[in-house]
């Protein structure tokens, strides 16, 4: 009796085990069309209409800080366009450039303004722009900071709010766990990658805004869109953190997500068609979706 | 079951029924073993590999996470310390108070007011973790901060946190562990045979002299266990104190924001990936093996404890 426990507890392990090894790549490649499942059924009525089916393969590389919006662009456009593989490459915004100028990639992402020599060869279509806002306690009465007393705030040079204007109390420098998107591009638009001396790190943007909104000495950042009355939003530069500042480009805390094409080169219609896609209404609903600013 | 049956004439159906439910009873118990290997098995698959790509010393020993810096660094020793001393203050500051509380209600209380704290005390123990971890930001934070601003005043080179750093999370976590600990102890004082309190009484001794050199020694073993128990629920909470204790990798100390191995799991797992990822995973093995550790350790010392009982 006691041999057949055994023996059976053995095999439905390794069953389990099995099992568990199958299916745990899938799970993860699971959870990234689940986002872009909405939208892809409410554009799926407009492909039919048009009527042509594109074929090929579209491919893009560079900033990390797009692959989210590329791959649910990717998703989205390939639930419409069944025939159209799309290949989205990481690497870096540089790297992404230089590949669509070398033609190793048909679009080249890039989560920053284009440099002139870039842009001398490249087309940049813009799909989206990143906002982020520096939020503090209502009850603070600091309004607003430079952004080179942001750096010296967040790596740990200013110390107390009485050296910024405000009240004498310590400052408690809030941000996003590391893998985050919005820490990686608040700490890359004040070049302080890895320099940054947190009080508290949260990993929602949700949990930031309570934690500044009970801390009266609290300062954090959030995504633009995330923005509410529980927190006040600082002046970074003189510019108040609304969509027009920032579509005006007087925002400093805010970057573009450009997909760049080579200049002078006549795109394929795939190719077209994803940017007109991305650039397009189905696509800014998307962009919208994942917490950007869209460009219309 | 058929109504008209006997005895004689349901033997047959009997035999079946005995055996299907043996056969239920195998299954049921082979599932717990199931899953533990399963997980066991699991946890080393997914959560090794990473441990030695980074190198086992670097990773074990190392003082600095950055696991998305351009020259990544993945050292967990910061959360090991925390873990270790933060559940060590805790069971420091929780078991006596929990013990008290244990002997007041079944020792000490008129029975009308044990009948009121006992049920208040067990109903604690079914509140949700992340409902403490909320209480703690809202009511404990604060007033930390206040404490905090306070002891600090003069010290331009401390990071102030808010509040949330790690005495908030030891706070939480005792109050978490004492319904555990408090419950099993009134049972194992209550088990304590009545003879031996009269005993001791009868020789003169005060009641308070019964309470600490009879009961609680006689009681022993079971308040280890509820220790066990509660040292399992405060090394592996990470709800309740993520929202408290300020989450950033540094060494533990009262007034540092730190990071449990708990909670370095859950704050950075929705969007790691790659090596990353993997490490995660290394630190799930490492708290794994620490419980593991804490349980072997533990039993053996009960099992002798017990043998030395019944000599």
């Amino acid at each position: 009796m006691k041999k057949f426990v055994t023996i059976t507890a053995l095999i439905v392990c390794m069953v389990f085990a099995a099992v568990g090894c199958a299916s745990a790549p899938a799970e993860e490649s699971s959870a990234a069309p689940s986002e872009s499942a909405e939208a892809s059924t409410e554009t799926s009525a407009s492909a039919e209409s048009s009527g042509e089916a594109l074929s090929g393969t579209v491919s893009m590389s560079g900033s990390t800080s797009m692959e989210q919006i590329a791959n649910a662009l990717k998703e989205a456009f390939m639930a419409e366009n069944p025939d159209v593989t799309i290949d989205v490459q990481l690497g870096g915004s540089s790297v992404g450039l230089q590949d669509a100028e070398s033609g190793k990639s048909d679009i080249g992402n890039a989560s920053r303004e284009m440099k002139e020599e870039e842009a001398a060869v490249l087309d940049g279509h813009t799909i989206a722009i990143d906002g982020i806002a520096v939020i503090v306690h209502p009850s603070n009465t600091v309004s607003e900071i430079t952004s080179e007393d942001l750096v010296k705030v967040y790596t740990g040079e200013i110390t107390n709010w009485s050296e910024l204007g405000g009240e004498d109390q310590p400052i408690v420098v809030i941000g996003r766990e590391a893998s985050s998107g919005t820490r990686g591009a608040f700490e890359e638009l004040l070049a302080i990658e890895d320099q940054c001396k947190y009080a508290q790190e949260l990993n929602e943007t949700g949990a930031v805004k309570t934690a500044v909104s009970s801390t009266p000495g609290a300062i954090g950042y959030v995504s633009l869109e995330a923005l509410d009355d529980t927190v006040t939003a600082l002046k970074v530069d003189g510019a108040e953190p609304t969509e027009e500042a920032i579509k005006a480009g007087d925002y400093a805390l805010s970057r573009p997500f450009i997909m760049a094409t080579k200049k002078g080169e006549e795109l394929r219609p795939e190719v077209q068609a994803f940017l007109d896609f991305a650039m397009g209404e189905e696509g800014q609903a998307i962009v919208a979706d994942n917490s950007l600013i869209t460009i219309s | 079951m058929n109504a008209n049956m006997t005895i004689i004439g349901g033997r047959k159906s009997k035999t079946a029924l005995e055996k299907t439910m043996k056969g239920i009873f195998i299954v049921c118990g082979v599932f717990a073993i199931v899953a533990v290997l399963v997980i066991t098995i699991y946890m080393i698959y997914s959560g090794a590999p990473a441990m030695f790509t980074i190198g086992l010393k670097d990773f074990l020993f190392g003082t600095e996470w950055a696991p998305t810096a351009a020259d990544p660094k993945f050292g967990i020793l910061p959360m090991i310390l925390t873990s270790l001393v933060g559940t060590g203050l805790t069971i420091l500051v929780g078991v006596p108070i929990a013990l008290m509380a244990a002997v007041f209600v079944s020792e000490v209380a008129h029975k009308r007011l044990a009948g009121i704290v006992k049920p208040a005390i067990e109903l604690l123990a079914g509140i949700p973790s992340v409902v403490y971890g909320l209480l703690g930001m809202i009511i404990l934070v604060p007033q930390i901060s206040k404490l905090e601003a306070l002891l600090y005043a003069n010290d331009p080179s401390h990071t102030f946190t808010g509040g949330a750093n790690m005495l908030s999370g030891i706070i939480v976590l005792t109050i978490m562990i004492l319904p555990t600990v408090v419950n099993i102890s009134i049972t194992s004082l209550k088990a304590v045979p009545n003879e031996y309190k009269e005993a001791s009484l009868a020789m003169g001794a005060t009641k308070m002299q019964t309470i600490f050199k009879v009961q609680i020694p006689a009681a022993k073993s079971g308040i280890i266990t509820g220790v066990v128990l509660g040292i399992g629920r405060a090394i592996g909470e990470a709800m309740a104190i993520i929202l408290v204790s300020g989450n950033v990798a540094n060494m533990p100390a009262l007034f540092n924001s730190v990071r449990f191995l708990t909670t370095g799991i859950v704050s950075e797992m929705s969007y790691a990936s790659g090596l990353h990822r993997e490490a995660l995973f290394s630190i799930g093995l490492v708290l794994f093996i620490f419980i593991m550790i804490i349980n072997i350790v533990l039993n053996t010392v009960l099992k002798k404890e017990a043998a030395a009982n019944e000599k």
